[in-house]
């Protein structure tokens, strides 16, 4: 079976450690994290983990199956990318002097919806988020010009279908 | 403090509190509240406050000292899969730490309850690289059910409370519980309450009716079914649920190595061992039955062979009751989740009295001829050399199949699992899914310790014994009644055997040339004999098993005898060799 991304949404306790439990089971398979993420989530005292994987579709539901067992995992989910609204998002670090320099770069900046976040007479930053492409294409339009640094977060993922963590917490004890 | 005028009294769930007591003690504390009057450690700087509140409970708890860390571990695994309680291992920080590891590997993949308890630096230390300081959390994670590092003597009662309930409950497993020796000196009030749920866990599946349904037919039209029974049978304490099931359907039921002893070794319905050593007959059958029923067991590769043409004709019914395991590595058609006490249970109503006959016949048929190929020669030799299985049979004659076996691992291991009899659950102790050297005469001093109302045998390969022989110490230290017979081939013996068929006999360090064990077992004042001639063995086993004291017998078989039934690494179970 080809091998495809998932983004695989983790709700937990917030423990120390579980980050660790969490990377031994992909690290384990020799399955290589395409990004990873973690936040508060939607519920109180409620860790959220963004996963993404490149595997295949019978090795997700085992991975699945391996985090849920963990004991501080409340529940594992795994969606395709047409599941999900994901956004990621970057910072460029640019020299100052090639955003006057014929406006060319101010042009792509509109063009892309990205967002200047600080400017100075050295440099300036440039924030921008979308999708992976978007920003693929963004970083190699800007590294003609050249980067002075470069960082992209993990992928955030919001899903269509609801993942009734809320009606689930409410069922289990204390 | 009971109110005397009062005439009912609500049950008191919390036990009375303690008033400024230090860490140390509450752990001392938390292991009374949880039954554990035995445990086995090791003491060292990050520990001592535990062990020195220990010195005042010891009239309440026997620590018993093993003479190094992994030997603790797996006395707490003997003792465990003797008692079905949750065995404790204690260490200090650093190397006695990580000298649990292989322990806790052997816990984890055999899901035997266990809590380790270890000491660590104080908590202004952590990350300083400190002395013994090592990170035993990261270290133990992949190998642990759960683990936790305790940093305030606060969190002592209900993270104790936590780990023994998450390793007994569910698919039981080791807990390690690591302790920074400043929560160990720290006062606290002391008051106990025992955890019955942890919120994200869920230790098993309520039974679904209609798997339960959906399993019942498909066993109900089977004309040729197979059970192949684990050790979830044994850690569910199913063994009655399960006897009814089969006895009611007269169904062939098989065993993987953890499973033996569910069921007694004379049952009729006992058709033997699966796997690559296990018997002719269930293994060939597995690629004819039309439904295969696994019970509490979880398809490992010594067990299915390859899984391309693992048992592709029939249909899969998994009781199971880690969800994890469904599909992992045989797809299912019905998976019944749940405790199989509660699973069987349900199952038994639905099923039809049967008794498959000629279906019968053909795992007779293929016993027949591997009695003829492996098992009178194995058991009954002609040629000169004692056998693993002559010394075994012999056991068998003076036990009448009522003693605990613990096996390490190798060819005596297969051997010993193979055709040692048993009549009562809980009885067969050997290290499974990690195979490690070294574990039974530590895992057999923790299960006579836990039950010294039975016989316990340890039956050991030359090799293995020595990587724990220094257990020998706690024997002399503790008068522990373990028998132990080294079955003694001056080989590694399994790897000896593959390295013959598959290395041409190039045999790159696995000759033994090994020490006088009598004379070592003397040192330890431990009885001892050497037994190599045919005439001599069933005298010296009859004397070992009449001797009321721990007895060392060594046996000296065959040097180049190989274990069969085989099933090559990658081959199908119906490829199974004979020779």
């Amino acid at each position: 079976m080809e091998n495809q991304s998932y983004t695989i949404s983790v709700y937990t306790e917030n423990n120390i450690g579980l980050l660790n439990r969490i990377s031994a089971i992909f690290q384990r398979r020799h399955i290589n994290i395409e990004s990873l993420n973690t936040s508060i989530s939607e519920i109180d005292g409620v860790s959220r983990f963004t996963i993404v994987v490149n595997v295949a579709p019978d090795q997700i539901k085992k991975l699945i199956g391996q985090i849920e067992k963990q004991v501080e995992v409340i529940k594992a989910f795994y969606h395709t990318e047409e599941e999900t609204i994901y956004q990621e998002s970057c910072l460029f670090k640019i020299k100052s002097d090639l955003l006057l320099e014929g406006g060319e770069i101010q042009q792509k900046i509109i063009e892309t919806n990205s967002r200047i976040v600080t400017v100075n007479k050295d440099f300036f930053v440039l924030e921008k988020s979308g999708n992976k492409k978007e920003i693929e294409a963004l970083y190699n339009y800007l590294n003609a010009f050249g980067i002075m640094q470069f960082v992209r977060s993990g992928r955030i993922a919001i899903t269509k279908n609801e993942m009734k963590i809320s009606s689930l917490l409410n069922t289990l004890p204390n | 403090m009971k109110n005397q005028t009062q005439t009912f009294v609500e049950p008191i769930e919390e036990t009375q509190q303690t008033t400024h007591i230090s860490g140390a003690e509450a752990v001392v504390k938390c292991l009374l509240e949880e039954g554990v009057n035995l445990m086995y450690g090791y003491p060292g700087g990050a520990i001592m406050p535990v062990y020195d509140a220990l010195y005042h409970y010891q009239d309440q708890i026997n620590h018993v000292l093993t003479r190094h860390e992994q030997g603790a571990t797996h006395a707490a695994q003997g003792f465990a899969r003797a008692t079905g309680k949750v065995g404790v291992a204690m260490a200090t920080s650093g190397p006695g730490a990580t000298n649990l590891i292989t322990g806790l590997a052997d816990a984890q993949i055999d899901s035997t309850p266990m809590v380790c308890i270890t000491g660590q630096v104080a908590e202004h230390l952590l990350g300083s690289d400190a002395f013994q300081e090592t990170d035993i959390i990261g270290i133990s994670t992949p190998v642990t059910k759960w683990n936790y590092q305790i940093t305030k003597a606060s969190e002592i009662p209900e993270i104790m409370a936590k780990a023994f309930f998450l390793a007994r409950s569910g698919r039981p497993g080791p807990v390690l519980i690591d302790i920074t020796k400043n929560a160990q000196f720290e006062k606290i009030d002391f008051h106990y309450k025992k955890c019955t749920s942890v919120r994200s866990y869920r230790p098993k599946s309520e039974v679904d009716p209609v798997k339960i349904e959906a399993a019942a037919t498909l066993i109900n039209q089977a004309k040729k079914p197979l059970i192949v029974f684990g050790q979830g049978v044994i850690l569910g304490q199913a063994e009655a649920e399960f006897k009814a099931v089969i006895e009611k359907t007269g169904i062939p039921s098989a065993w993987t190595i953890l499973g033996v002893s569910a069921i007694p070794s004379n049952h009729p319905l006992n058709v033997g061992m699966v796997g690559m050593h296990g018997n002719y007959a269930p293994n060939m059958l597995t690629n004819e039955c039309d439904v295969l029923i696994a019970v509490g067991m979880r398809f490992d590769d010594r067990v299915t062979g390859s899984l391309d043409t693992y048992a592709k004709q029939a249909k899969i019914i998994h009781f199971e009751i880690d969800p994890a395991e469904i599909d992992k590595n045989v797809k299912t058609d019905v998976a019944v989740l749940g405790d199989v006490k509660e699973t069987l249970a349900a199952l038994l109503s639905k099923l039809n009295k049967n008794s498959h006959e000629a279906w019968h016949s053909r795992f007779k048929e293929l016993d027949t001829i591997e009695h003829r190929e492996v098992i009178e020669k194995d058991l009954y030799p002609t040629k000169e050399g004692l056998t693993m299985g002559e010394v075994i049979n012999a056991i068998n004659k003076e036990t009448k199949g009522d003693a605990i076996i613990v096996s390490d691992v190798g060819q005596h291991q297969m051997i010993a699992c193979r055709y040692a009899k048993f009549n009562q659950s809980k009885s067969n102790i050997t290290s499974g899914g990690l195979g490690t050297m070294g574990f039974a005469l530590p895992a057999a001093i923790g299960a006579k310790m836990g039950r010294m109302d039975r016989e316990v045998i340890a039956i050991i390969g030359d090799g293995g014994y020595q990587m724990t022989i220094q257990e020998l110490g706690v024997i002399l230290h503790t008068k522990t009644p373990v028998k132990i017979v080294v079955l003694n081939n001056e080989f590694l013996g399994m790897v000896r055997q593959w390295q013959q068929l598959f290395f041409d006999k190039r045999y790159a360090s696995t000759d033994m040339t090994n020490p006088d064990f009598v004379a070592i077992a003397k040192g330890y004042q431990i009885e001892g004999k050497r037994v190599c001639e045919r005439k001599d063995l069933q005298g010296a086993i009859a004397e070992m098993i009449a001797s009321k004291d721990s007895y060392f017998l060594e046996v000296c078989v065959e040097k180049e005898d190989n274990v069969f039934p085989m099933i090559p690494t990658g081959a199908s179970v119906s490829e199974i060799r004979l020779k």
